[in-house]
């Protein structure tokens, strides 16, 4: 028996040793050294204040904003607390959501991503066409003009990553973030 | 369904096979002994444990050699998580897990399940993720694939029983090839996003003013052997999802990527144990017809989406969107439904629960399979040598031959063996869903009603005696009842089947190769594929197609006539 419980016991001990302890702290400090940013999360710091992550969707309600995609995490985009409706393709709950979304959002046919919930709850994403939606709304409340506002939209939209991985899509942090300067700046 | 989706999809295809072939032959070598790049840590591993590298050790001792290191990771494992309060490394100031939690969670991570019955921002440590999770992700994997490669060299040696060292296969395994896989991959996520930091959730005002606390934590390491090991367990509770797991597309490319390549490359590392490369080409080519036919299904039924939300005025060019985000897009999100649920790794990119019926009985039916298409790394080899027996015995009642497979005459031992093991899984998955379908504290968890409560409650016993991980996500799965059965589905998943498959290598392993004839059927062929397939196919079907029917089916129809729950 002893010949099957030390090896057991010593490789379970020393792996911890090595691939719980030692490895992740060596990849932290050559993580940290070569890609401080990314490591740390992403962070976007703004007059010496953190106001969110690049990577992490934000709740936007402001008629000035652009908003984001509908969330289930927590009140809306609670990111400690990342998550999805979880409800099926037949369920009750979400087609009252969903019909309640269509008729704030509308005229049909909506956007699928602006009636349907994101998987993470914390999308940073929504689609250029969504967004296009919006465009009347921000412009109204912010007294800008329209084109002005299509033109700092096409500036934010992301093609697919390397030409051809992904989807065609705008960070809505990026994009308020940008609004809020033009406003700035434009004043 | 779109052109630039599908391109995307045969990209990420070519990227795994390139890779494979070659890694194919490195494992083959490490397996040999022939790579030892780390030789002073291997031997210092040998000399604490009293080991023998070189000693060859039956099935029985191989066997009992790989349950005793389980045995101790689960018990380690297990301490941690209770103990994670008094632990270093805990920001957040996380308490112990319960100890239905804890069980359910070491039993997950040592039987390289990964279902996740909590969520890692919310309840675990840095310490509980990194020196517990993130090394049994590491320590299941090697199992697995230590196992693989004894079952490998039981077709190509004659009249011995010796299978090889235990001890030696998961060190070599361990070091020579997850680990630096892992490295590489961990830093690629860093620079793609993902967090690998010590320092505690970081505090923001957003633009509206908004207080959002942002989690954060040495993820990236952890993420890269969560894929490599097809392990599945996030980091973060919605897994590949959250912006900090899967940050990309081309992030969750390099995710698809890694949960499939060891798989696939074993196929080849066994052609090269037996000698005869054409053989595992063959399995490796079955595996792959499986995952693209899958992936297909599943892409067209997320795209056409679900007629109900168009009726509510839902634009239907995007497809079924619930439960995905946007910079994905459904190829993507379609490869790795069909990669993670067949290759037994359970991560996701997107929420099954809320896919169309069909979108979601495809994951839920590669899993019933027997998760062998592509299967965990080391399962999914072993599991389909099984079916492979089973195939060459179908063909030698067809024609009235003792049935051979790479010259080992296959006789009623090995058959009665194998079917024990293809059993384990429909006994588990139907048995214990039917009993929690009674049982009014079970279905109480159930987040449905209608046909889709059927489908959250078979799909958590699929997933879990699967040993993958995936979920419905709707169910309530934090309860003494699931906690404890869960767990035990998936010990048996995990080793009330590979107790069988040993005792299969032990007595081939003994018996000695008889010479090619005539009358010998080649499994190398397309003639073997398609048997092959057929009995994985049929083996699956006459099990599980009256519950999916019951399920997801029977849902589909629902959906069809605008009915809902």
């Amino acid at each position: 028996m002893a010949n099957i419980l030390r090896p057991a016991a010593t490789t379970v001990l020393l792996f911890t040793g090595l691939l719980g302890l030692a490895m992740p702290f060596a990849m932290t400090g050559i993580a940290g050294a070569i890609f401080p940013l990314q490591a740390g999360g992403s962070l976007v710091v703004q007059d010496g204040r953190v106001i969110g992550s690049a990577l992490i969707g934000q709740s936007f309600t402001a008629p000035r904003y652009f908003h984001p995609r509908p969330s289930a995490a927590g009140e809306g985009y609670d990111a400690a607390a990342g998550a999805a409706s979880q409800l099926g393709p037949t369920s009750a709950k979400l087609v009252d959501a969903v019909r309640e979304r269509v008729a704030a959002a509308g005229p049909a046919p909506v956007p699928a991503d602006a009636a349907m919930a994101s998987g993470s709850g914390l999308d940073p994403h929504i689609s250029p066409e969504n967004a296009e939606r919006q465009i009347a709304r921000v412009a109204a409340a912010r007294n800008m003009p329209v084109p002005r506002l299509r033109a700092l939209l096409a500036e934010h939209v992301e093609g697919r990553e390397l030409g051809i991985l992904g989807e065609r899509r705008v960070n809505v942090l990026a994009l308020n973030r940008a609004l809020d300067a033009a406003d700035r700046s434009g004043r | 369904m779109t052109l630039i989706g599908w391109a995307q999809i045969a990209l990420v295809v070519a990227a795994i096979l390139a890779v494979a072939i070659p890694l194919g032959r490195y494992i083959a070598a490490v397996a040999s002994g022939r790579v030892g790049w780390l030789r002073p840590v291997e031997t210092l591993m040998y000399r604490a444990g009293g080991i023998d590298p070189q000693q060859g050790q039956g099935w029985r001792l191989y066997a009992i050699s790989m349950l005793a290191v389980n045995a101790a990771g689960f018990l380690l494992l297990y301490l941690i998580l209770r103990l994670q309060g008094m632990l270093p490394l805990n920001p957040r100031g996380f308490e112990g897990l319960s100890p239905w939690l804890a069980f359910n969670t070491a039993v997950s991570f040592v039987s390289n399940t990964n279902w996740q019955a909590y969520s890692g921002e919310a309840a675990i440590s840095y310490f509980a993720q990194m020196a517990g999770l993130a090394v049994q992700n590491f320590l299941s994997a090697s199992t697995g694939i230590a196992l693989a490669l004894a079952v490998s060299r039981a077709f190509a040696r004659g009249g011995v029983s010796d299978l090889g060292n235990f001890w030696a296969d998961f060190t070599r395994v361990t070091l020579y090839v997850l680990l630096p896989m892992a490295t590489v991959v961990g830093l690629a996520f860093v620079a793609m996003g993902v967090p690998q930091t010590f320092a505690d959730y970081a505090s923001a005002t957003t633009l509206e003013g908004a207080a959002q606390t942002i989690p954060l934590g040495p993820a990236a390491f952890q993420i890269a052997i969560k894929h490599l090991g097809t392990n599945g367990g996030g980091f973060f509770g919605v897994n590949s999802l959250h912006p900090f797991e899967g940050p990309s597309a081309l992030a969750t490319a390099l995710q698809i990527w890694s949960q499939a390549v060891i798989p696939f490359a074993l196929c080849l590392t066994f052609g090269r144990i037996v000698g005869d490369l054409r053989q595992g080409r063959a399995l490796m080519l079955v595996m792959l017809g499986f995952v693209l036919v899958a992936t297909l299904a599943i892409y067209a039924a997320e795209a056409s989406g679900n007629p109900i939300m168009a009726a509510l005025g839902v634009d239907p060019a995007q497809g079924n969107l619930e439960g995905k985000d946007v910079r994905f897009g459904l190829a993507l999100a379609s490869l790795f439904t069909a990669t993670t649920t067949g290759a037994s790794c359970g991560a996701v990119n997107a929420m099954f629960s809320s896919f169309t019926p069909l979108g979601g009985l495809v994951p839920m039916f590669l899993i019933q399979l027997g998760e062998v298409l592509p299967g965990g790394v080391g399962s999914g080899l072993y599991g389909i040598l099984i079916f492979a027996l089973l195939a060459v015995f179908v063909a030698g009642l067809m024609v009235g031959r003792t049935p051979e497979y790479l010259g080992k005459k296959i006789q009623a031992r090995e058959i009665k063996l194998a079917m024990l093991a293809v059993l384990v899984l429909p006994a588990t998955i139907l048995g214990f869903t039917a009993v929690s379908l009674v049982l009014p504290q079970a279905v109480a968890s159930l987040a449905h009603a209608g046909p889709h409560g059927l489908s959250e409650m078979l799909y958590a016993y699929t997933s879990a005696s699967g040993n993958n991980g995936s979920a419905f996500g709707g169910l309530t799965a934090d309860t003494p009842w699931l906690n404890t059965t869960l767990g035990i589905a998936m010990l048996l998943g995990r080793f009330a089947y590979v107790v069988p498959v040993m005792a299969i290598a032990g007595s081939l392993a003994a018996k000695v190769k008889s010479p090619e004839g005539p009358g010998t059927l080649p499994t190398h062929g397309p003639l073997f594929a398609g048997l092959l397939a057929g009995v994985i196919l049929i083996l699956g079907g006459l099990q599980f197609l009256p519950s999916l029917a019951l399920g997801p089916l029977a849902e589909h129809f629902v959906m069809l006539a605008g009915q809902t729950f």
